[in-house]
């Protein structure tokens, strides 16, 4: 936290600066107070992220609220004077106070000062979608109750005249009873009246008092929030919101007594009881009571404000809608836009994938030309660098997909996505929100998770996530080509056929899980789907991009903290213990050989080819020998129902730094030194899996053997990155930890059943 | 006069009419009234998606998406 405490609860530090202030002559002091927090709130698609940007300049700071995954926005206020410095915060977008998602119970908890991270704000602004009024002045008129120094930043005026809709400013400001701001927030306009009237608000830094009530409630209601509004005042925690207003919220807030999370006291809970009660014994109902008379109210208002112009023409929006939304050409560009997200990624990520990847060659090149030949140089190179590198070349992909989701959501399509999928996705008892997150880890698990933050209810938001790296990611793609090129005979239309339905297996036991999870462990109702379908907007390219690099500096992060720290004991595991015996041998006979080449006898690349040979077949023999050697036979009896041996195990241990590694590590498990190219690497692998025999003398690689593999591969949670990833979205090892053993058990049952029903069938 | 009260899904696409009834569950309605579809308020039914649900409404001069057995119990009159 950036901000200080108030002067005077540190009498030691008063001291400090007034004799400072002696000694050199001029105010510390006023350097010294504390920054004033401007709160930005609004509904959804009010336009509150450009706001926030055109105040706060591109230099926001993106975290997390403690101990939740919900954003948290912050930056230094632009155009101020700079004392007190202002602080804005960003808050999630917000329908009600009375919240029904976590996004919204943070905004909820910030605007009531119950956070103890964040300050009480010292102005909220709340930004006002002005062509949609109506809707936004609910959320709104909450917020004015709530007392503090308030401005509304009424956005997107341009939308609304297009629409034919104009608004009296003066009038609704008025009835209001707080300064109201016209703006285009894209464009700019209005901007430095909104600045100059927060600077003014901050510097008067005076309390509003308490703001009359925003409507008129049934007499008895009244009655109970004055009731109530006493015990509010002396055990509320509630540093500036009114108390009066948190009577009213609560008293109607549905999950007040259900979900009661400890912050009332018993008396509140108790009163509240009581009260509802006795509301309903006069016939009001508690739920809905309060809506009603503050809808009545904006009716009143929205009337007497805006003047809609004759003859309106049919908003742009809904025209493309009809074509969008159409039963036929609807879902045709819905295909297609999903078509060329998929295009973009796999090709456009390709050239900047093969520069990374050349990157960590010529980075672990180098550092092994720094350090000399020993453990050291093998845990830079091999554990750190070529570590690193598995997991970061995936960046461009990941990059791409947060690019395409941004996109997606800030124009407006991603609930129109929803809209046109909910139907499917609700047959599993999923929202039509989680399609996005699912089709994402096609690519990549990783953006999905994270995508599945827009998903409100926190139980369909983990179903989501547990069933998503299902979907058979790119780092999967590797191993697929490997198996099939070594064991699938035949044609190219065979091996396309065993290709998808890897790709099938995937989606159907994907779906499955989901529902089943739905029955069973995450059990709830279907919510009620009550979405919004926002106007399109063009996309401001600053911020999808700024979107884009505050997600993949999310996953670099983990990549250079758990994803760095696994990968090196995986390497440890790979490369150690060494034997004695077996590295004398091989350093006598690497000396031997040396001592052979007489001048003139062989070329110099034919020497190097032959010690190429002797290196080879060491780290086959050590990581046989290692760890990981050892594990693959600990495993072996787990894995031999499945037809595998040890030596795949130590492929399937060494995967979890990333499944596409189980290339690389077959490699050195059989001694193929690294080909020319990918392709003739991939050839010369495969070549050898084919000729490997089992002790009995048949071949290791048979069909049904790489087929089980790669139901193995579609199944099992090997990757390491995505275990961190969802322990960081769901903040607990719980649900990674279940996610990893369902998904194991769920791979060896299903790679059982193929391998013994195939050997029942007679099929090799 | 008003007509009789009909669901809000078996009304014709592009029509308009008022909401006389919510059938929902208390705890269910909560969100739903906070959006802005009380009783007494015009909506308006745009259309259902290609898959036949969920609907899509119009009200308060915004665009919101139900699923159709919720909205099935949404009764509306049409104004005369």
């Amino acid at each position: 936290m950036e901000t200080q405490p108030p002067p005077a609860s540190q009498p030691a530090n008063i001291e400090t600066v007034s004799q400072l202030e002696k000694s050199v002559g001029r105010t510390l002091s006023d350097s010294r107070r504390p920054a004033a927090y401007v709160v930005l709130t609004g509904n959804p698609n009010s336009g509150k992220t450009t706001v926030f940007n055109a105040l706060t300049g591109l230099r926001a700071r993106v975290g997390n609220y403690a101990g939740v995954t919900v954003e948290r926005k912050e930056g230094r206020f632009q155009g101020g004077p700079g004392d007190p410095p202002i602080r804005v915060l960003d808050l999630p977008g917000t329908y009600s106070l009375s919240p029904q998602s976590l996004d919204e119970q943070i905004a909820r908890d910030v605007l009531f000062g119950r956070l103890p991270e964040v300050p009480s704000p010292a102005v909220v602004v709340i930004v006002v979608d002005a062509s949609n009024l109506e809707r936004n002045l609910y959320f709104t008129s909450q917020v004015v109750e709530l007392g503090y120094p308030t401005i509304i930043a009424l956005n997107m005026v341009d939308v609304a005249e297009v629409n034919g809709l104009s608004i009296d400013v003066a009038e609704l400001s008025a009835a209001l009873g707080v300064p109201v701001v016209p703006l285009v927030a894209s464009t700019g306009r209005g901007i430095k009246d909104l600045q100059k009237q927060i600077v003014k608000l901050v510097s008067e830094n005076s309390p509003r008092g308490v703001p009359p009530p925003f409507c008129d409630l049934p007499a008895v209601f009244k009655t109970e929030v004055r009731l109530l509004t006493p015990l509010l005042g002396s055990t509320s925690t509630a540093r500036n919101a009114s108390p009066q207003a948190e009577a009213l919220l609560i008293l109607c807030d549905e999950k007040f007594l259900a979900g009661s999370d400890g912050h009332y006291s018993a008396q509140v809970t108790q009163a509240v009881k009581v009260g509802r009660q006795r509301l309903e014994a006069a016939g009001v109902d508690w739920r809905s009571a309060a809506i009603e008379s503050r809808y009545a109210r904006i009716n009143a208002i929205h009337q007497a404000v805006t003047t809609e112009a004759e003859g309106q023409r049919e908003p742009f929006s809904d025209k493309l809608d009809r074509l969008v939304t159409h039963k036929f050409w609807g879902m045709l560009i819905f295909v297609g836009i999903m078509a060329l997200m998929f295009f973009t990624i796999f090709t456009f990520a390709q050239l900047p994938m093969n520069l990374l990847q050349g990157f960590f060659r010529i980075a672990g090149d180098f550092m092994g030309r720094l350090i000399p030949p020993g453990d050291l140089q093998e845990l830079v190179v091999k554990g750190i660098v070529q570590g690193v590198g598995a997991v970061v070349v995936f960046l461009p992909q990941i990059c791409l997909l947060f690019l395409f989701i941004g996109l997606l959501e800030d124009t407006g399509y991603m609930a129109r996505a929803a809209f046109l999928m909910d139907r499917l996705m609700s047959k599993v008892g999923l929202h039509g929100k989680s399609f996005i997150p699912m089709l994402s880890s096609f690519a990549c698990a990783i953006p999905g998770i994270m995508a599945t933050r827009t998903i409100e209810t926190r139980k369909d938001r983990l179903v989501t996530i547990l069933v998503a790296p299902l979907m058979s990611c790119s780092a999967r793609l590797p191993v697929y080509t490997l198996l099939i090129a070594a064991c699938i005979p035949g044609r190219l239309i065979t091996q396309s056929l065993t290709m998808l339905s890897m790709y099938l297996l995937g989606i159907v036991v994907a779906l499955g899980m989901a529902w089943i999870f739905k029955k069973t462990l995450l059990r709830g109702d279907t919510p009620m789907l009550v979405m919004e379908l926002p106007p399109y907007k063009r996309p401001l390219l600053k911020i999808v991009l700024r979107h884009m690099w505050d997600r993949s500096r999310l996953f670099l992060r983990r990549a250079g903290t758990v994803i760095l720290g696994i990968n090196i004991l995986l390497w440890f595991m790979a490369s150690y213990p060494r034997h004695a015996v077996v590295e004398q041998q091989f350093a006598g006979a690497r000396l031997a050989l040396q001592r052979s080449f007489a001048p003139g006898h062989l070329t110099h690349e034919q020497q190097k080819n032959a010690l190429e040979e002797i290196d080879t077949a060491r780290a086959g023999e050590r990581l046989r020998g290692s760890f990981a050697g050892q594990a693959g036979r600990i495993l072996q009896p787990l894995i031999a129902p499945l037809g595998f041996d040890w030596k795949i195990g130590i492929g399937l241990v060494s995967s979890f730094a990333a499944r596409e590694v189980f290339v690389s590590t077959m490699s050195i498990v059989y001694n193929v030194a690294e080909g020319a190219d990918e392709d003739t690497h991939t050839k010369d692998l495969a070549q050898v899996l084919r000729q490997q025999k089992r002790p009995d003398g048949t071949p290791v690689y048979t069909t049904l053997t790489a087929v089980t593999l790669m139901v193995f591969y579609v199944l099992a949670l090997q990757c390491v990155s995505t275990v961190a990833v969802v322990r960081r979205e769901t903040n607990s090892w719980k649900w990674p930890l279940f996610q990893w053993v369902y998904m194991g058990a769920l791979a060896w049952v299903f790679a059982f059943i193929t391998y013994q029903g195939g050997r029942l069938l007679r099929f090799h | 006069m008003p007509s009789e009260s009909q669901p809000l899904t078996s009304l014709e696409l592009g029509a308009a009419a008022t909401v006389s009834q919510i059938n929902l569950r208390p705890e269910q309605r909560g969100r739903l009234l906070e959006m802005g579809l009380l009783v007494g308020t015009p909506v308006q039914l745009v259309r259902f998606a290609p898959l036949g649900d969920p609907v899509e409404i119009k009200v308060r001069g915004y665009h919101l998406t139900l699923r159709r057995q919720d909205a099935e119990q949404i009764l509306v009159q049409i104004s005369s």
